[in-house]
């Protein structure tokens, strides 16, 4: 096994311990959701889909899926400037590992809250009355796309984490990038509601193809170009914030 | 600390060892010319407007302990970063166990272990789990990291608090943790970027006593610290640095040599006896007697000898005293008497 590998592996585990004792960080992975489905369906689905509840669900789930993943990228930013401004991080450098080893150790172990997010969603959606047309293989799909659509996107949040200063502040900085990216796509409603310029922009957000995408697999709604555009965004964001992170990385004192 | 189970740090290394006679160090003023084990060059760093080096020379031969002697903000933590391999220079260049650090780096990682200012331990992980993540990372078997973390646990007194959360441990323990995790490697150079500091002198004595051992099973240590007395007490060699320059480079006797020795303080316990104590100082020294206040009297002190005589004349007068010492230097006596101004040095 190559020694990047390894190394990642092994720091992945690190933070999964780090997980297992604070199990409170993993509220945005499972309540929050659950939450989100309950407030967004009862306050407003009555309003946005003609008074069905039940109707709105089905649309809601999969944007509440999309708004979760984008959401819960803030924390490994946080966390790993956290390690920095501990010094944790120091220690890495100082030993023979690869860079980019503990970068890519913390989003691997990132895995277990993305899937978290995927069962819980789903889980408590059908408790709600949340009814997928979908068999097992295309959940499974829908879950491999929205897990590894998140692990893309998280670079983004580890290079925020490596350039901001304080933790608080990558968190700042996140929530304003991936608040209005959340909510400026077809999350909640469909984007031909929306004016002109915000329609063109949301067309074009890459959680709207994700949370599109995932509609077309569960709902078997039609998929469109989605899938295709949600690939390529990931490859996208790879190519990206994977070098722009690790440059920033191996900038930090 | 378990220090008396007499554990060893780091087993031997092929080539990267001599048998070292630390203790006692030998009066002769340079360490026998042998290998380098660090060997820095014009190292300079500018962060922004601030010069943090401008041009620093450090060397440190095998098997010895090298003090980097200095206020905050004199440069000692970027000159360590630097060597290991943390920072990158602006200029000079740098060689840390015959490895070039700019082309070789990897191989400078596999030969150091670093214990920084900020025990860097990870909180939520054990004392264990956290020498075992080191291990694996330096490529041990799962079983031989575990073996090593219970070994180092052992040798660093931390058996019983190992499987307990870092974050419960005191600050004491939290340093030894830290610099145990620097020695999983069984590295050649040892980096120590004050680890006293804050520190009480039971603790102090303790780490002290972990940095002799570390030496004396044959790697090589640089240690910056704040204090004279730890540089004195530890160092072979004493580097001084003063904002990012080199102000003196001496063997620790030398060094006091040229900043005036010790003082001797005296307090008798009868403050009507002051004006005999007076007396015998300065019979005894030929120096002038200060009154630094509380009735305390001291003057220049160029021995052990003169000390003696002090104690001996005190005794033979029947001058009962609260407190007798014999003191080196505070930093700021050092800058004074090297640069010849009072330096404003900030304690943190």
């Amino acid at each position: 096994m190559p020694a990047v590998v390894r190394h990642s592996l092994v720091l992945a585990q690190r933070s999964l311990i780090k997980t297992r004792r604070t199990p409170e960080a993993l509220i945005d992975v499972t309540l929050q959701p659950a939450i989100f489905l309950v407030l967004f369906t009862y306050v407003f689905g009555g309003a946005i889909a003609a008074g069905s509840q039940h109707d709105y669900l089905q649309f809601l789930l999969p944007g509440i899926l999309g708004q979760t993943i984008a959401l819960a990228g803030v924390a490994i930013g946080v966390n790993l400037s956290e390690d920095v401004s501990k010094g944790v991080f120091d220690r890495f450098r100082s030993l023979p590992v690869a860079r980019s080893a503990p970068l890519i150790g913390a989003v691997l172990a990132d895995v277990v809250r993305y899937l978290l997010i995927f069962v819980v969603t789903l889980g408590f959606g059908f408790a709600l009355g949340f009814r997928p047309s979908a068999g097992a293989g295309e959940i499974l799909l829908a879950g491999t796309v929205a897990i590894g659509f998140a692990l893309t996107l998280s670079w983004a949040s580890v290079w925020v984490g490596m350039l901001a200063r304080t933790p608080g502040a990558v968190q700042g900085i996140l929530m304003l990038i991936l608040f209005p990216l959340s909510f400026g796509s077809s999350t909640f409603v469909a984007t031909d509601t929306m004016p002109g310029w915000l329609r063109t922009v949301s067309e074009n957000n890459p959680l709207t193809h994700l949370v599109d995408t995932e509609r077309a697999l569960l709902l078997g709604r039609p998929m469109g170009d989605h899938l295709w555009w949600t690939l390529g965004w990931m490859v996208a964001l790879v190519a990206v914030f994977f070098p722009l992170a690790l440059r920033a990385y191996r900038r930090k004192a | 600390m378990g220090l008396a189970h007499g554990g060893r740090v780091s087993a031997p290394r092929e080539g990267l060892r001599m048998d070292t006679t630390t203790a006692p160090r030998p009066a002769t003023t340079t360490p026998p010319a042998t290998e380098l084990m660090i060997d820095a060059h014009g190292l300079e760093k500018r962060f922004g407007p601030t010069q943090a080096l401008a041009g620093v020379d450090l060397q440190a031969s095998a098997g010895t302990i090298l003090g980097v002697l200095g206020p905050n903000g004199a440069g000692k933590t970027t000159a360590v970063n630097i060597l290991a391999t943390l920072l990158r220079p602006d200029a000079g260049t740098a060689r840390v166990g015959g490895y070039d650090l700019a082309k070789d780096p990897a191989s400078v990682r596999r030969t150091i272990g670093l214990t920084g200012q900020y025990a860097s331990v990870d909180e939520s992980l054990t004392g264990r789990e956290n020498l075992v993540l080191i291990g694996r990372l330096l490529d041990l078997s799962r079983r031989g990291a575990r073996a090593r973390a219970a070994e180092l646990l052992e040798w660093f007194g931390l058996t019983e608090a190992a499987d307990r959360p870092s974050r419960t441990y005191s600050g004491g323990m939290r340093r030894r943790l830290d610099l145990a995790a620097s020695l999983v490697g069984r590295p050649s150079v040892v980096f120590l970027d004050e680890p006293t500091t804050g520190l009480d002198p039971a603790k102090r004595d303790d780490m002290w006593h972990v940095v002799r051992s570390i030496v004396e099973d044959g790697a090589t240590v640089l240690l910056t610290t704040q204090y004279l007395e730890e540089a004195d007490a530890l160092a072979d060699r004493i580097t001084v640095i003063d904002r990012g320059r080199v102000i003196a480079d001496d063997t620790p006797d030398d060094l006091k040599r040229v900043v005036g020795g010790q003082t001797v303080v005296v307090r008798p316990s009868d403050q009507a006896r002051s004006f005999d104590v007076r007396r015998i100082l300065h019979d005894v020294t030929g120096k002038p007697v200060e009154s630094p206040g509380n009735g305390l009297l001291s003057a220049g002190c160029t021995g052990d000898e003169q000390f003696w005589q002090i104690t001996g004349a005190l005794a033979s007068a029947g001058i009962r005293v609260t407190e007798l010492a014999l003191r080196l230097p505070s930093l700021d006596e050092v800058f004074f008497s090297l640069t010849g101004k009072e330096e404003t040095v900030c304690l943190p």
